[in-house]
């Protein structure tokens, strides 16, 4: 029987969701690791058993925790995460040198095919590396190092990797997103990177059209097809066809085209995803409605999904690593809110329900198909 | 033995009691009871001092025979009523939040 594993981070510790493939009634277990912030909880395509989780806080630090049974028993992984080279200086939110420090994991990309392989993207922003199961953890420098690192700031939550991207065909090649400093990829495995914002443009840097300095919210992609990229940036919403060569606006006719996730139907690549935000000045939904926004069309056009979310006094947010899909026929989707709602739906988005509406501060929702 | 007090979310961490009792080797300074806790519960390793410095995290105090000893050289040997075991080394989670 198929098992539907949804993943949350909170602020507060780590739940699991679970429900059978007609996902209509759920369990809901937590708080794993109480009090802890979980950045982020993630499951290994190549063996479903085997969960990794980012906890922190700022009195105790970085941990990793590693489950082999589907999230029932946890055990702390490696959680040293040493720069593997001289730091250097990024620059501060005045413009200042900073030195580069570490700070917490955000986002873990397990490998599609080795359990014990998984990418860590860190604040300040880094790339790791374990290929032992979370024992020990290696930098992969060349992107720290990449020759615009030096003009690197921070956004409001930190200069973090937030994103890892790994190509579905040839893992060699990857994407990351970095807040404030935008796409790079690398095709060698990461040894070596280069930007990848050419079409971006941002109001509030001083050169909009700038190598460097985007602030990228979130990419993603269909994985059928590789060279499609969407972006939901700072403000616009963005899709690249050559890898993040070029990008150009695909933010059409929503209400708003700042926001923070965005995601792609299991089995429709030119399905998107995103929920628009007022602006980044008001982190909450356009006239207190809670619309997640869907194009059947790679973009431009877009249509509300509404039924089922609150439409009226609504003024959360939805956060960058706080939207998946699972792999269902009925493609499901689920988000969290920093309201602390787990909103699912179970036909492609057109109409949803709460999982569970009162947890901490959601952070991340993560799913696992489970045959 | 040495007696370690830890703070709620470390013991959790560590599946210890509030306290926890160390032979120590060498002198008993900071640096000493936390190479020996951390050799007794590895997974602790880099809660309480920073894993790349060995530096204390910010938010973590050491208080002992009401004395607080954060500030104290790591290397200073610890006041003698920790060393006969009368009283705890505690490792404090400084206050803050809301």
């Amino acid at each position: 029987m198929t098992v539907v594993r949804v993943l949350v981070g909170t602020q507060k510790g780590g739940f699991i969701l679970t429900s059978d493939g007609a996902r209509k009634d759920w369990k809901v277990e937590g708080p794993l690791f109480g009090g802890w912030e979980i950045y982020h909880m993630a499951g290994s395509p190549a063996d479903p058993d085997r969960i990794y989780t980012s906890q922190s806080t700022g009195w105790f630090g970085q941990l990793i925790q590693r489950s082999d049974d589907g999230g029932r028993t946890w055990n702390p992984a490696g959680n040293e995460f040493a720069y593997a080279s001289e730091t250097g200086t990024h620059q501060w939110y005045d413009g200042t040198p900073h030195p580069w420090e570490f700070a917490r994991v955000w986002h873990l990309e397990p490998s599609a095919t080795d359990p014990d392989t998984v990418y860590a993207g860190v604040e300040d922003a880094a790339l790791f590396k374990t290929t032992d199961g979370a024992a020990t953890w290696t930098e992969l420098p060349g992107l720290r190092t990449q020759d615009s690192g030096p003009k690197w700031q921070p956004g409001a939550g930190g200069m973090c990797v937030h994103t890892v991207l790994i190509d579905p065909v040839d893992p060699d090649r990857l994407h990351v997103a970095i807040s404030a400093a935008g796409v790079f990829r690398s095709d060698d495995e990461g040894k070596t990177w280069s930007p990848a914002n050419h079409g971006l443009h941002s109001e509030g840097i001083p050169e909009s059209e700038a190598e460097v300095g985007h602030c990228v919210h979130r990419i993603t992609r269909h994985p059928s097809r590789p060279d499609v990229l969407f972006m939901q940036k700072h403000w616009d919403v963005m899709r690249s066809d050559d890898r993040g060569g070029t990008w150009r606006e695909i933010s059409g006719n929503l209400p708003s085209d700042f926001g923070f996730p965005i995601a792609v139907h299991a089995h429709e690549p030119d399905t998107v995803y995103v929920v628009p935000i007022t602006s980044d000045s008001q982190h909450y939904p356009p006239e207190g409605k809670l619309r997640v926004y869907r194009s059947r069309t790679g973009g431009d056009e877009w249509e509300p999904l509404t039924k089922g979310l609150p439409q009226s006094d609504c003024y959360l947010n939805v956060l960058r690593d706080a939207m998946a899909v699972d792999d269902l026929d009925d493609c499901g989707l689920y988000f969290g809110t920093t309201g602390g709602q787990v909103y699912g739906s179970s036909d492609s988005g057109d109409t949803w329900a709460p999982i569970v509406r009162d947890l901490p501060r959601v952070l991340s929702v993560e799913v696992q198909t489970v045959p | 033995m040495i007696r370690v007090v830890l703070p709620h979310h470390l013991r959790t961490l560590s599946g210890t009691g509030r306290e926890v009792c160390l032979e120590v080797e060498g002198d008993v300074t900071q640096r000493n009871v936390l190479d020996s806790l951390e050799a007794a519960y590895p997974m602790l390793r880099g809660t309480i001092r920073d894993p790349a410095t060995q530096r204390r995290r910010p938010f973590i105090r050491f208080f002992a025979c009401e004395e607080d000893l954060s500030h104290e050289s790591p290397d200073a040997v610890l006041p003698a009523r920790v060393l006969s075991g009368d009283e705890p080394l505690h490792v404090v989670g400084a206050m803050a939040g809301g």
